[in-house]
C-alpha cells in the first residue's frame, strides 16, 4: 500500500498534463504511420524486421525498406527544421551500449520483432504471440533496469 | 493497375510512414533513453508517461485498422510475397524477446529510437546501431543456413 502510494506520488512528480498529451500525440503519430504502411504497402511496421531485411543482396523489397529507414532517420532533421528539440540523455558507457545493441539485434531476430512490431502492431491485432513477446521483453527490460540502477 | 500499386508510390508511402513514425517517437520522447529507463524503472521514480504512448498508438492503429478493414496479418521480415505470420508461441519467441528486453533495459534504446537519434551525432548512438546490425548479422549466420 505504501509502495503503491509511493509510485503514485512519484508519477505525479515526473509527469504533468502536457506530458500525457504529448505522449498520446506521439503514440497517435506512431499508430498513423503503422496504418499507412499497412494500408498501402501491406506491411507490418516492425522496425527491426524492416531494417534487418536490408542485410542481403538488393531485391524487389529492398527499395521500400530503405525508403522507410531514410524517412525514419530524416524525421529528426524535419523536427529540427521546424524548431523542435530532441532531448537525449544517454548515460551508458560504450561497452554497455555495444552489449545492449548486440542483444537487441540478435534478440529481435530470434523473437521476430521489437517494441514496434510486437508491442504496437502485434497488440493492435490481438496476436497471442505478440502479447507473449511483449510481456517477455517488458519483464526482462524491467529486470535489466533494476539490475543496472539498483543492484550494480 | 492503379497508382496504389506502382513501385514509386509504394516507396513514397514507406518513406512517409518512416518519417511519421520517427516524428511520433520524438514527440513522445521515446528517443530519450533516460525517459525510457524511467518508464521501465518501476522500483525507482517510475515515469508512467510512455504507457500513454502505447495507449495512443494502439487506439489510433486499432481504429484505423477497423476503418481500412485490414489488420497486420503480414510479416515484414519475409521477402517477396507477404506470408501469414507464425501462429504458435514457441521457445524462439520467448527466448528472443527476453534477450531483446535485456538489451533494451541496459541502455534504454530499442531499434526505432536508436535509428532516429543517430541525427544527434552522439557517438553512443552509433555504437549501439553498429552493434545492433552486428546482432542482425550474427543471427543470420547462426540461424539461416545458406
Amino acid at each position: 500500500m505504501a509502495a503503491f502510494a509511493g509510485i503514485r506520488f512519484n508519477s505525479f512528480k515526473y509527469m504533468n498534463y502536457s506530458t500525457v498529451l504529448l505522449s498520446l500525440a506521439g503514440g497517435a503519430l506512431i499508430g498513423l504511420a503503422a496504418a499507412l504502411l499497412l494500408y498501402f504497402n501491406n506491411r507490418v511496421a516492425g522496425i527491426s524486421g524492416i531494417v534487418a531485411g536490408l542485410i542481403k543482396p538488393w531485391q524487389s523489397d529492398s527499395a521500400w525498406r530503405l525508403a522507410f529507414l531514410i524517412g525514419l532517420i530524416l524525421s529528426a532533421s524535419v523536427w529540427f527544421l521546424f524548431g523542435g528539440i530532441m532531448p537525449i540523455q544517454l548515460d551508458s558507457t560504450v561497452e554497455v551500449l555495444a552489449v545492449s545493441g548486440l542483444l537487441v539485434g540478435y534478440g529481435t531476430q530470434l523473437g521476430n520483432g521489437c517494441t514496434s512490431g510486437h508491442g504496437i502492431c502485434g497488440l493492435a491485432r490481438l496476436s497471442t504471440r505478440s502479447m507473449v513477446a511483449t510481456a517477455c521483453f517488458m519483464i526482462t527490460a524491467g529486470l535489466a533496469v533494476y539490475g543496472v540502477h539498483h543492484v550494480l | 493497375m492503379s497508382f496504389k500499386k506502382s513501385p514509386a508510390f509504394l516507396i513514397l508511402t514507406a518513406f512517409l510512414s518512416g518519417l511519421i513514425f520517427g516524428l511520433g517517437l520524438i514527440v513522445a520522447q521515446m528517443t530519450n533513453p533516460a525517459k525510457v529507463i524511467g518508464f521501465l524503472d518501476v522500483a525507482g521514480h517510475w515515469d508512467p508517461s510512455l504507457a500513454f504512448v502505447i495507449i495512443g498508438a494502439l487506439v489510433t492503429l486499432s481504429s484505423l485498422q477497423f476503418l481500412i478493414k485490414k489488420s497486420c496479418r503480414y510479416n515484414a521480415s519475409k521477402t517477396e510475397s507477404a506470408k501469414p505470420l507464425h501462429s504458435k508461441v514457441d521457445a524462439k519467441l520467448i527466448i528472443g524477446s527476453s534477450i531483446f528486453g535485456i538489451g533494451w533495459g541496459l541502455s534504454g534504446l530499442c531499434p526505432g529510437p536508436a535509428l532516429v537519434s543517430l541525427t544527434s551525432g552522439l557517438t553512443g548512438t552509433f555504437v549501439f546501431v553498429g552493434a545492433m546490425f552486428t546482432g542482425f548479422v550474427v543471427f543470420k549466420v547462426l540461424h539461416q543456413p545458406k
